[in-house]
C-alpha cells in the first residue's frame, strides 16, 4: 500500500468486477457486470478481472471466465462466510491496493450497496450509485445519447479521445438521467443495478481458458466488529419480476377493494398467458403487497413484453422502473394521470370494470 | 450517551415534479419534506431514548438555511438538540464530500463509547444509500445497514438486517452507525402545539469556519469543485409518441385486444 496513490491516474489499469456469491452461488448480476466489463476492457485495451471472496469458492472461478473474465482473483478464508461489511471491505481494499484497477464495479444488490460506499470511502475515490449504463468510448456514448436522450448532440463539443468511465443513472427519482464521471481519483467505481445490463452468452472456451490467481489477505476475528449471528432465508414465494415477460402491476387505485384489485390483476396476468403481479410504491408502503413486488426507482427495473398498469398514477419514481417495457397498457380513472404519457394503450376507466372486459376479450382470441 | 441522527430535507418527488426550462428540477417550486427513511431513523433514536432517559437525541442536517424548519419539527417530535451544517463551501457536494462533512460535524460534537449514529437508508432525491456507510467509514465505526429491528444490549446492539430473500441478525458494538428502513418502526407524530412551541427553539449552526480544522475534512474534496464525482451530462429521456386512447367499453377493449393479437403481442 506504500506506493498506492489514488490520485496517480496512470498507475491504474484493468477492469475489476466484484462477483458476489451467497452459499456458493454466484448471483446473476455478477454475470451481467462481467459481460459489460468485457466491453469496457476491450475499449480500454486492458484485462477484465473477476474478484471472488468466500470460504471455498475457487471452483466457481471458471464460471466467471465463461462470461468474459480474463483472470479471476480468489481470496478464500472461513471468515469470509457469511458476508460481513468489515471483512469484505478489508479484503477488497487490500486487493485494490495490490492490483490497482482503473475501474471497480459492484452489483447494486442489498449487500453491494452496503459494501460499495464503504470501499469507496476507504480507497478515497468517488462512487456512482445504481448505474444503468456504462461507457468508455465517447462515440458509443454519443450513440447511446442519440437513442436515450432528447439532447441536440451537435451543440456540445465532445472529447472523442476521453478514456474516462461515463456512468449513467436515473437522477431525481428517475425524472432526469445523469452521467457521472470521476476524473481525479482511481479506481472509478460504480454500483450497477441488477437486471439492467445485458448478459452475454456463456462461452465454454473462455471458461476453460480463465486464469485463476489465489491471493492471501490476512484476516482475524478482530477485524470483524459487526458480527453476523445468523442468516435466515424466508421461505416466501419468490416472484421473479425482473425476468418476467408479462407484468400486471397495481397502484393506489385498488384502495377501493384491495383484495379484489389484486385478484383481478392475477386473473389478467393469467389470461395474458401467465405473468406476475407487481406493485407501485404506494401499494408496498400501504403493506398490501410485499416489497419484492415493487416496480420503480427504489424497487425493481423491469422490461417485460407487456406491462399493464392498473390504478397507477405514474409518479416518476414508478416510470423509472417500467418505461422500457415493450408494450404498456394503462388503466386509470383519471384521464390526466401521468402514466398515460408512457402508455401505448391508455384506457381512461374504472379498473374494476375494464379488467373483467379485458379478461373476457382475451378468452376470445 | 447520545444518539445522533443524520437527516435530510428533500423535495417531495412522490407527486408532480416542477421542471425548469433547461430540464433540471426546480426545487424552489416543490414542497420539501423530511426524507422518509430519516424519520424512521429519528424514531429509532427516540425509541431507544424512551428506554434510556439519560440519553440525548441530536439531529444533524447538512443543507441550506431553510432546512431549519425541518429541525424545528424534529425538536417538536422529541429531539433534544439540533445542528444545521450549512455553508456555501459545502454546496454541491457529492456523497463522498457530504459524508466527510457530516463525519467532521459528528467528530466535532465528540463521539463516546455508548453513542450511536442513525441515518435513513437512502434519500428519495438521490436514492444512493451511500452517505450512511461512508460516514461510518470516515468515523471508523462498524455499520449495519437496512435495519428492520434494533435491540439494545450492554455496549452493543442486535440488529435485524434485511436481505432480498430473508434477513441477517447482526451484533455490533457501540459506537456504531445504523441505517434504517421503513419496516423498522412507525414514526411518532409531532403535535401542532409542539411545532409552535419549538419554532423559536435555538439550534446550533456549524459553518465552514466551525469545521474547517476538523481532521476528517479535507478541504480539497468538499463542495461542488472538490467532490470526486462530477455530473458530466444530464438529460431527459426522449418524449414517447402519444399512445392510443382506448374507450373503456366492451367494443373498445375487444378492438384493442384484437390489434394486440394481430400483432402477435399476445
Amino acid at each position: 500500500m506504500s506506493n498506492y496513490d489514488c490520485r496517480e491516474i496512470s498507475a491504474f489499469s484493468g477492469v475489476m468486477v466484484f462477483c458476489e456469491q451467497r452459499d456458493g452461488v454466484i448471483n446473476q448480476t455478477s454475470f451481467e457486470l462481467l459481460s459489460e466489463g468485457r466491453k469496457l476492457a476491450d475499449d480500454l485495451g486492458t484485462e477484465l478481472w473477476g474478484l471472488l471472496l468466500g470460504g471455498d469458492v475457487q471452483s466457481l472461478a471458471r464460471e466467471l471466465g465463461g462470461y468474459g473474465a480474463d483472470k479471476v482473483f480468489v481470496v478464500e478464508d472461513p471468515l469470509l462466510e457469511p458476508y460481513t461489511t468489515d471483512a469484505y471491505t478489508k479484503v477488497i481494499c487490500e486487493v485494490a491496493y495490490k492490483k490497482k484497477p482503473e475501474i471497480l464495479l459492484i452489483g447494486a444488490t442489498n449487500l453491494g450497496r452496503d459494501l460499495g460506499p464503504r470501499i469507496a470511502a476507504r480507497l478515497h475515490t468517488g462512487l456512482t450509485a445504481d448505474a444503468t449504463h456504462l461507457d468508455i468510448d465517447t462515440q458509443k456514448y454519443l450513440d447511446f445519447l442519440a437513442e436515450a436522450s432528447n439532447l441536440d448532440l451537435s451543440k456540445t463539443e465532445w472529447d472523442m479521445e476521453d478514456r474516462g468511465l461515463k456512468m449513467t443513472r436515473p437522477a431525481f427519482g428517475g425524472h432526469l438521467m445523469a452521467t457521472i464521471i470521476c476524473p481525479r481519483f482511481r479506481p472509478q467505481m460504480s454500483t450497477v443495478r441488477p437486471g439492467v445490463l445485458q448478459c452475454a452468452a456463456f462461452d465454454e472456451a473462455k471458461a476453460a481458458a480463465v486464469q485463476i490467481e489465489s491471493l492471501d489477505v490476512p484476516l482475524t476475528e478482530d477485524d470483524i466488529r459487526a458480527k453476523v449471528l445468523e442468516v435466515v432465508k424466508e421461505t416466501k414465494e419468490i416472484v421473479d419480476l425482473i425476468g418476467a415477460e408479462i407484468i400486471v402491476s397495481v397502484g393506489g387505485g385498488i384502495s377501493r377493494d384491495v383484495e379484489g384489485g389484486i385478484q383481478l390483476a392475477e386473473e389478467l396476468a393469467a389470461a395474458l398467458g401467465g405473468g406476475v403481479v407487481g406493485a407501485s410504491r404506494a401499494v408496498v408502503d400501504a403493506g398490501w403487497l410485499p416489497s419484492d413486488r415493487q416496480v420503480g426507482q427504489t424497487g425493481k427495473t423491469v422490461r417485460p413484453r407487456i406491462y399493464v398498469a392498473l390504478g397507477i398514477s405514474g409518479a416518476i419514481q414508478h416510470k423509472a422502473g417500467m418505461q422500457d417495457s415493450e408494450y404498456i397498457i394503462a388503466v386509470n380513472l383519471n384521464p390526466d394521470a401521468p402514466i398515460f404519457e408512457t402508455a401505448d394503450y391508455a384506457i381512461p376507466g374504472d379498473l374494476y370494470k375494464v379488467v373483467p372486459m379485458m379478461i373476457e376479450a382475451l378468452k376470445e382470441v | 450517551m447520545k444518539y445522533i441522527v443524520c437527516v435530510k430535507q428533500v423535495p417531495d418527488t412522490s407527486g408532480k415534479v416542477a421542471v425548469k426550462e433547461d430540464g433540471t428540477m426546480d426545487r424552489s417550486k416543490m414542497e420539501t419534506i423530511i426524507n422518509p427513511d430519516d424519520l424512521n431513523a429519528v424514531e429509532a433514536a427516540l425509541a431507544l431514548k424512551d428506554k434510556e432517559p439519560g440519553a440525548k437525541v441530536v439531529v444533524v442536517s447538512m443543507g441550506p438555511p431553510p432546512a431549519a424548519k425541518m429541525l424545528h419539527e424534529l425538536l417538536a417530535m422529541g429531539a433534544d438538540e439540533a445542528v444545521l451544517v450549512s455553508g456555501r463551501e459545502f454546496g454541491g457536494s457529492d456523497t463522498f464530500a457530504t459524508s466527510q462533512i457530516l463525519a467532521g460535524a459528528i467528530a466535532h460534537m465528540g463521539l463516546e463509547k455508548d453513542d450511536i449514529v442513525f441515518c435513513g437508508r437512502q434519500a428519495i432525491d438521490g436514492d444512493t444509500a451511500q452517505v450512511g456507510p461512508q460516514i461510518a467509514e470516515k468515523l471508523g465505526l462498524p455499520q449495519v445497514s437496512y435495519a428492520a429491528d434494533i435491540v439494545p444490549g450492554d455496549g452493543k446492539l442486535t440488529v435485524k438486517r434485511v436481505l432480498e430473500d430473508g434477513y441477517m441478525t447482526i451484533e455490533a458494538p457501540t459506537p456504531c452507525l445504523i441505517t434504517c428502513i421503513k419496516e423498522l418502526n412507525q414514526p411518532r407524530y409531532m403535535t401542532v402545539k409542539g411545532i409552535l412551541e419549538f419554532e423559536e427553539k435555538p439550534y446550533a449552526v456549524y459553518d465552514f469556519d466551525t469545521l474547517k480544522d476538523e481532521p476528517l475534512i479535507e478541504l480539497d474534496t468538499i463542495g461542488l469543485k472538490g467532490s470526486p464525482t462530477n455530473v458530466y451530462k444530464s438529460f431527459s429521456p426522449p418524449l414517447k409518441d402519444a399512445g392510443i386512447t382506448v374507450q373503456p367499453t366492451e367494443e373498445g377493449i375487444r378492438e384493442m385486444v384484437g390489434v394486440l393479437a394481430a400483432k402477435h403481442i399476445i
